[in-house]
């Protein structure tokens, strides 16, 4: 390992983006993502890029389209609110097959919603956000050192499968500070002959587009993009299991809330309590095959998440009716603490071993 | 002896617009400009949303489809991408100076240093003939069908003489293509907002009158005769702002 | 061995670097650490804390319900976070700035006049590096060459002639008794 330096999670997206390669970032200052666009604002000048604050998040996600329709290495980052508005673009992005990156530091929503952490942007970065049918990649880095880590691997997979992918934060691991080392190599560079840089009159006219008028060239183009889906799902799925082989008591948790809850297993671990933890690294593809694996002998599982419970749904999608899946969960910018997931494992085993 | 070619920076595909839509020579004037520039091979263009959305099929440069609007968004990330590029966008009047007044406004702000050619018919065609931020007082419309009232729906936006305030824009100017004489100037305004790119000068509109003579209720004559009569009366003709030649006088 | 730090005052007061520089030092000592600040709308004056774990161990959840150690600088903060201290925990207080007394027993409490300190020394605005100088000594971990590494890291080239002035600051607070 390389030096390690204390770093913000939002610093270290940044600094990592511009170690992948990334010299364009096009964005709009919102809370609590700003430090990523002062970063950059930084940065990009010293080393031949290009920092461009836009006049909205519209016209930011729409700059990257531009920006990456030419070859290049993109990014841009906002929150919750932002990326309603960035929706749209990623939306084109998708139906134009076209790589980027998009980092949302969540917030408690909906509306203007407040500016503290949150998980309840869960649905719309795993469904697309955007309309039509589509996928975003989804990761959702737990430390600060992963969110350097992810952004360097947001960028690769980005590229290798022509998609948008976003790095799923939140306003607690944006803005916490961890050691942090960047010693990893990114990716090899991917060819891109379909990108618009000019014909050179050596070739036909490259076209970046999502128009398609006939229902059924369209319905092929969707078809293919869905085939692509799958091959990720095999491939490119990620979590961490935590004492799942022989848990009886299964938390499902991600970023900020899965650090919590990794007290809490740890915790009733030491009570005797059989808990274990599966932390989504990837949240689409979402690692349903891991979930369903736990659920071969767990006898119940707790999503812990910080909304409403959105994450739920694709915890019950996958336990498919094996075991009850119920909420652990605060919402609107409130942080479940370990004691409070403890609390939801204690009862949980009460429940179980009454029944016996 | 050949006398009369279609331009090599134009594809062979058959244009879809109406007849008597002067979008097709706006079209040949772009790509007139391209040829004779001979920048066809590090041009990329921006295609609207609107009756030209299919411009990437005709225009041989590279292009980008962008979403309705964002064309100036869309035109700066590919410019700042790859500066020696030509970039071009190529936007109605609904995406340019409706749903995407604000991109439109803050490229010019930024003298982002691409061309812009704005293509103003006063009505939104492709979606059969609503009122436009540029039909005039009194046209009436799918949507404003007893006539534009501007009591209820405003004033017309007037791009050329809004983006003369800022301090940004190299060049702004405002032609038409309803005769022979305005068709040449159109051309001769075009060139110029290309020329302006590759000179590093930076952002150059050219505001284009255009004729919808389908979506107006005319046959293409009254049509180009209307613009005479009602289009430029409202929208004067005129060079708005040509930063240079301020600066050279 | 797992430490949880809580630094809590006004913003502008500098809690959130002291609580760096305590975060930088256990890092150069191979400890694992986290940093989290509250953050608000408003940038100075508003209550303004951060939480710090150092720990021989990965660290789950960095965030602190029950600190260890409490740093104080205002009133309301002392209020509102002296019964969340752990039994047997700490308590400095800026006894310049907080006038009564800790009313807990089962904590160890220190009472540092740290904003008068610093502005004796002409340095005002360094009462927060006063108390992290006490905090460090008191938990007997005041190393003067990881202290001087930790500062260097925090203090941007830019600011390098208050190097020594925060150094200084500290040492205040590590030999005020």
């Amino acid at each position: 390992m390389g030096e390690k330096v204390l770093m913000k999670g939002n610093e270290a997206i940044a600094e990592a983006a511009i170690q992948a390669g990334c010299r364009h970032y096009f964005g709009y200052p919102i809370t609590p993502q700003t430090e990523i666009a002062a970063y950059m604002a930084k940065r990009m000048p010293k080393i031949g890029g290009l920092f461009l604050q836009a006049e909205s998040e519209i016209a930011a996600i729409n700059m990257v389209y531009g920006c990456s329709s030419a070859g290049m290495r993109v990014m841009t980052s906002s929150s919750s609110p932002g990326i309603s508005l960035k929706s749209e673009g990623l939306s084109y992005l998708a139906g134009a097959d076209l790589p980027a990156v998009i980092v949302n530091a969540q917030r408690g929503g909906p509306g203007l919603g407040g500016i503290q952490p949150s998980q309840s942007d869960y649905f719309q970065a795993t469904r697309g956000g955007g309309h039509g049918d589509y996928h975003m990649l989804v990761l959702a880095p737990a430390s600060v050192q992963e969110m350097a880590e992810l952004t360097v691997k947001a960028f690769d997979l980005a590229d290798r499968y022509r998609m948008t992918c976003m790095i799923l934060a939140d306003g607690t691991t944006g803005q916490m500070m961890e050691p942090v080392s960047f010693d990893f190599v990114p990716g090899e560079p991917v060819a891109k002959p379909w990108a618009t840089t000019g014909t050179k009159m050596e070739r036909k006219h490259n076209i970046v587009n999502s128009l398609y008028l006939l229902p059924d060239v369209l319905e092929q183009k969707n078809i293919e993009r869905y085939e692509k889906y799958e091959k990720i799902k095999e491939t490119e799925t990620m979590a961490e299991e935590f004492m799942v082989e022989d848990a009886d008591i299964v938390i499902v948790a991600f970023g900020i809330a899965a650090r919590v809850s990794k007290n809490a297993v740890i915790a009733a671990r030491k009570n005797g309590i059989k808990a274990g933890l599966i932390r989504p690294i990837t949240l689409w593809p979402y690692p349903e095959k891991i979930v369903a694996k736990a659920a071969e002998h767990a006898k119940q599982f707790i999503s812990v998440e910080l909304s409403m419970g959105q994450m739920i749904e694709d915890v019950k999608l996958a336990v498919d009716g094996k075991a009850p899946v119920s909420l652990c969960f605060r919402a609107g910018g409130m942080i479940p603490m370990p004691e409070q997931v403890y609390d939801a494992i204690a009862e949980a085993d009460k429940k179980l071993k009454g029944g016996n | 002896m050949v006398v009369f070619e279609k331009p090599h920076a134009l594809t062979d595909a058959p244009l879809h617009y109406c007849p008597g839509c002067t979008h097709g020579i706006i079209h040949r004037l772009v790509a007139e400009a391209i040829d004779e520039l001979g920048i066809e091979g590090k041009t990329i263009g921006i295609a609207p949303v609107g009756c030209a959305v299919m411009a990437y099929d005709y225009f041989a440069c590279d292009m980008i489809e962008a979403a309705h609007g964002r064309a100036p968004a869309v035109a700066t990330g590919a410019k700042r991408a790859n500066p020696d590029n030509i970039v071009f966008s190529y936007q109605g009047d609904g995406d340019l100076a409706s749903i995407g007044t604000a991109e439109t406004v803050h490229a010019a702000a930024r003298n982002e240093n691409i061309t812009v050619i704005f293509v103003n018919n006063a009505i939104y065609g492709m979606t059969g003939g609503q009122m436009a931020p540029t039909s005039l007082p009194g046209q009436v419309t799918q949507t404003s069908p007893y006539g534009r009232d501007p009591k209820v729906c405003g004033y017309p936006v007037k791009v050329c003489e809004m983006l003369a305030q800022l301090d940004g824009p190299e060049y702004l100017e405002r032609v038409a293509v309803n005769s022979v004489a305005n068709v040449r100037a159109a051309k001769k305004a075009i060139r110029k907002a290309f020329q302006n790119q590759i000179d590093g000068k930076g952002f150059s509109l050219v505001e284009v009158i255009s004729a919808c003579p389908t979506n107006w209720g005319k046959t293409p004559q009254e049509a180009l005769k209307w613009i005479d009569e009602a289009m430029i009366p409202y929208y004067p003709l005129g060079v708005y702002k040509d930063r240079s030649k301020e600066a050279a006088q | 061995m797992t430490r949880e730090y809580l630094f809590a005052g006004f913003g502008g007061q500098g809690l959130l670097f002291s609580g760096k520089v305590l975060a930088y030092k256990a890092l150069i000592e191979g400890k694992h650490v986290s940093w989290i600040p509250s953050y608000g709308p408003e940038m100075r004056g508003g209550t303004a804390n951060c939480s710090v774990i150092v720990s021989d161990d990965p660290i789950g959840a960095p965030l602190i319900s029950h600190p260890d150690v409490l740093v104080a600088m205002n009133l309301p903060s002392l209020d509102k976070y002296e019964s969340e201290v752990k039994p047997g925990g700490m308590i400095l207080v800026d006894s310049t700035l907080i006038e009564r007394k800790v009313e807990r027993t089962d904590v160890d409490v220190y009472y540092i006049p740290a904003s008068r300190l610093a502005g004796e020394m002409g340095a005002p605005t360094l009462a927060n590096m006063v108390l992290a100088g006490k905090l460090l000594q008191v938990v007997s971990e005041y190393d003067e060459e990881n202290v001087g590494k930790a500062l260097a890291k925090c203090i941007s080239a830019r600011h390098a002639d208050l190097l020594d002035l925060n150094f200084k600051a500290m040492d205040t607070g590590k030999t005020f008794e």
